[in-house]
């Protein structure tokens, strides 16, 4: 293993953005450009009205990733760009899992089995039930492993979402972002909550 | 179009009138500024066109041979203008003919907006005539774009384009109309440019901290070295870049794209870097203490190997954007911002210093230098001509107040190493991409853009005959612009690396060429073959003195190779005088 390869470990990125047709595709060749594979991507509104917030978890050195957010800063429609090795964020991933109800009835004790994966079953029908567990990947992981020898039918996973631990969330983070990359800050933004009235499309 | 033009050429009519979406475009043009555009008809932009014929007064369109001529014409008038560069195109083919041109606008920083016109918004994604997905083929290529699909849109896209080419860190702009917007009708209330778009942050706010501590690593350094971009140009912050670096002594070295920010024969200014710069320079860079970088992107030309790159140096990099900084050359102080804003804060901390002894070293090198190679090539022996000893001459004759444009390839590192420049906004080249073909159509625009001045493009034989059906615009504009063909009978760029990296192997170098003076009459454009020495003066006043258009193809040595040169994966001191 090279030097690089030691370095390398998961990084979440975060990045909030101008709901903007297109913008996906000018986020995901930033990666793609550099022969970066991106592991899990997640897209959905914000907290703030209008802006929407992507999780990116790819693995990279902290340089390789940092280089990356600036690229990713430096879009247009992107309002702040952010990244958090996996210490630093309580990150989740949801799964469902398809199983037939026949045989999970008869074989399975359904209680215990969702007891000790932390899971609740969403759909119970005649043909089949789904069950939903949401955590770490060896947790959902191992539900798989559980679920296998009963006949998995169809299992789901969804891309990470990820939250910074710091009680101070993205505030602080963003100060301290400001202070190696200075530029206008998003919270001191004037325009931020002004929807509609700003220049926007 | 029943509105008289009157009521609407102006930024904000009281009342909405209703307009179609070519219209307003047109409107908007007008209010930015726009004079001239470059561009080719076709059905998905017919009706921009249709409505362009109503405003010739107003607009100038010049009809090129080629998209990629358009776009080359356009990034040649922002350069020497100073102004975003207009350019229209038609879908599919039309549209991507532009993309070489973009990605060279995206890498060199040049402000262009492209309006291309696009299929019916129904027929999107249906593979109709034409449809071509200009928004994702583009997408790598430009700094923002945007597929405007409902005339109501227009005002404000259009707003946003010009906005986001010219502001912060400039760049390419595309805009694609499906041909429904461009038909139809709507309230029109005026355009009103745009300086604000919540998500775009154009210039870091400058930190005066980091100012300070740039100004403190300057004033112990012993040997500073400035080197400087097209930042500078492009920040329009020469005056402020002349000040700094006259009131700090700091000897001072270019990237091709700065050339011009300050005179050639500045007493500081020690030459140019990188791959086919001067020897000082490139040495010296890894001798310096203090390496101040402004407005420059340390490209890989300029760099070298980057393991060994200025290693002994404590590094100030000045630039707008935060990207560049530590991308490439790990700073010790950054200094974000507008160098139009940095510079004077920094000349002001700075303390007024000559740096005699420091600034000697230079010459010393550079007189090294002209004993191993400038004095040769300037003053051949040899019986066939040198590129070289034409841009002395055409120097002696334009005095340095001519803008010259080059493509790429041997005679563009010759041009940008001995063509004098007095002023900025002087020199035209394909830094970033290096685009064969760049020089003819950038040539025209560089001349509508700076009409006052002398344009003279000088290309090769081999990047001519990319672009050369250009030729075509120079006859129907009448545009005034002085070609010299440096003919070397090969690619000679490619021969040069060839001959010292690939054992002579001259593997499809050998390019013939047809008569390019008998050519260039065919449209109307008198011209010259010279292969003798002594015909160059009065050759070079022919070309300068005749009025319009001339073209000058002079005779060159087969096999000159450009010294000194950093070799590929060397460091920029082990560059080679041989
Ligand atoms: C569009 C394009 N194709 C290929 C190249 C590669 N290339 C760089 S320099 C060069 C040779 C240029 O030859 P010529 O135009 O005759 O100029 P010279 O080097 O002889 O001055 C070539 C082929 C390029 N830069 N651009």
């Amino acid at each position: 293993m090279s030097n690089q390869d030691i370095e390398k470990q998961e990084f979440n990125i975060t990045v909030y953005t101008e709901n903007q047709i297109g913008l996906l595709s000018r986020i995901a060749i930033i990666f793609s450009r550099r022969k970066i594979n991106i592991e899990s991507l997640n897209t959905s509104p914000s907290e703030i009205d209008k802006i929407h917030r992507f999780n990116i978890v790819i693995t990279e050195s902290e340089e390789v990733v940092r280089k990356l957010v600036r690229q990713i800063e430096k879009q247009v429609e992107v309002l702040k760009a952010y990244y958090h090795t996996n210490e630093d964020v309580i990150w989740q991933e949801l799964a469902l899992y398809k199983v037939s109800t026949d045989v999970i009835a008869e074989k399975v004790s359904v209680e215990r089995l969702l007891r000790e994966n932390g899971a609740r079953a969403v759909v119970i029908r005649k043909d089949y039930t789904v069950f939903e567990t949401t955590g770490h990947r060896e947790e959902t992981d191992n539900l798989i492993n559980i679920l296998q020898p009963y006949g998995l039918i169809e299992f789901v996973r969804s891309a990470r979402v990820a939250i910074i631990k710091d009680s101070d969330g993205f505030n602080r983070k963003l100060r301290e972002f400001e202070r190696l990359e200075p530029g206008e800050d998003v919270i001191e933004n004037e325009y931020l909550n002004q929807g509609e009235k700003v220049f926007t499309m | 179009m029943e509105v008289a033009q009157e009521t609407l050429t102006t930024p904000a009519p009281k009342t909405a009138v209703e307009v179609s979406g070519s219209v307003a475009l047109l409107e908007a043009l007008i209010v930015e500024g726009v004079d001239t555009i470059f561009g080719y008809p076709g059905g998905a932009i017919m009706p921009i066109y249709d409505a362009l014929f109503d405003y010739n007064d107003k607009l100038n369109h010049i009809l090129v041979r080629h998209e990629q001529g358009g776009i080359h014409a356009g990034q040649g008038y922002a350069r020497t203008s100073g102004k975003v560069g207009v350019v229209f195109a038609t879908s599919g083919p039309g549209a991507t003919n532009l993309v070489t041109g973009l990605a060279d606008a995206q890498i060199d920083s040049t402000p262009v907006v492209c309006i291309t016109g696009q299929v019916f918004a129904h027929l999107l994604g249906t593979d109709a005539f034409q449809e071509t997905d200009v928004i994702n083929i583009t997408t790598p290529v430009t700094k923002w774009n945007y597929q405007v699909t409902d005339a109501n849109e227009i005002p404000e896209v259009i707003a946003k384009a010009f906005y986001i080419a010219k502001s912060g860190r400039p760049g390419p702009v595309l805009i694609d109309i499906t041909k429904n917007a461009q038909i139809q009708k709507f309230n029109f209330e005026g355009y009103t440019p745009c300086n604000h778009i919540r998500s775009y942050r154009p210039k870091p706010i400058v930190r005066p901290q980091y100012v300070e501590e740039a100004a403190a690593l300057i004033n112990q350094a012993k040997k500073p070295f400035i080197i400087w971009g097209q930042g500078v140009i492009l920040g329009s912050a020469e005056q402020e870049f002349k000040a700094f670096v006259e009131k700090s002594g700091i000897p001072a070295a270019w990237t091709v794209l700065g050339a011009g920010a300050i005179p050639t024969d500045h007493p500081q200014n020690v030459g140019m870097l990188g791959m086919h710069g001067n020897y000082g320079p490139n040495v010296l860079t890894n001798e310096c203490d203090v390496l101040i970088a402004i407005g420059m992107r340390f490209d890989d030309r300029v760099t070298g190997r980057l393991d060994k790159y200025a290693k002994q140096a404590k590094v100030v990099h000045l630039d707008i954007d935060p990207a560049e900084i530590d991308k490439n050359v790990k700073s010790t102080v950054p200094v974000w911002g507008d160098c139009k804003e940095t510079l004077p804060m920094l000349t002001k901390l700075v303390e007024e210093k000559q740096h005699t002894d420091w600034l000697n070293t230079f010459n010393e090198y550079t007189r090294k230098e002209v004993e191993a190679v400038i004095h040769d090539e300037l003053n051949p022996t040899t019986p066939e001509m040198t590129m070289g000893e034409v841009i002395k001459q055409l120097n002696e004759i334009t005095k340095g107040e001519a803008i010259i444009v080059t493509d790429v390839g041997q005679h563009q590192m010759v041009a940008c190493r001995y063509a004098k420049f007095n002023n900025t906004r002087s020199n035209v080249t394909s830094g970033g991409l290096g685009t064969m073909g760049f020089a003819l159509p950038a040539a025209i625009g560089a001349k509508f853009g700076a009409k006052d001045r002398t344009v003279v493009a000088i290309i090769g034989d081999g990047g001519f005959q990319m672009t050369l059906q250009e030729l075509g615009t120079i006859m129907q504009s009448g545009i005034d612009v002085k070609i010299i063909i440096l003919n070397n009978r090969f690619l000679g760029m490619v021969r040069q690396w060839q001959e010292l990296f690939n054992e002579r192997r001259y593997s499809f170098v050998d390019i013939q060429s047809p008569d390019f003076v008998t050519l260039a009459s065919a449209y109307n454009i008198p011209g010259k073959r010279i292969d003798d020495r002594t015909d160059l003066p009065n050759a070079i006043n022919e070309l300068l003195s005749t009025k319009g258009s001339y073209l000058l193809e002079v005779m060159v040595t087969k096999e000159n190779n450009v010294f000194p040169m950093v070799p590929q994966g060397c460091s920029v001191a082990e560059i080679r005088l041989k």
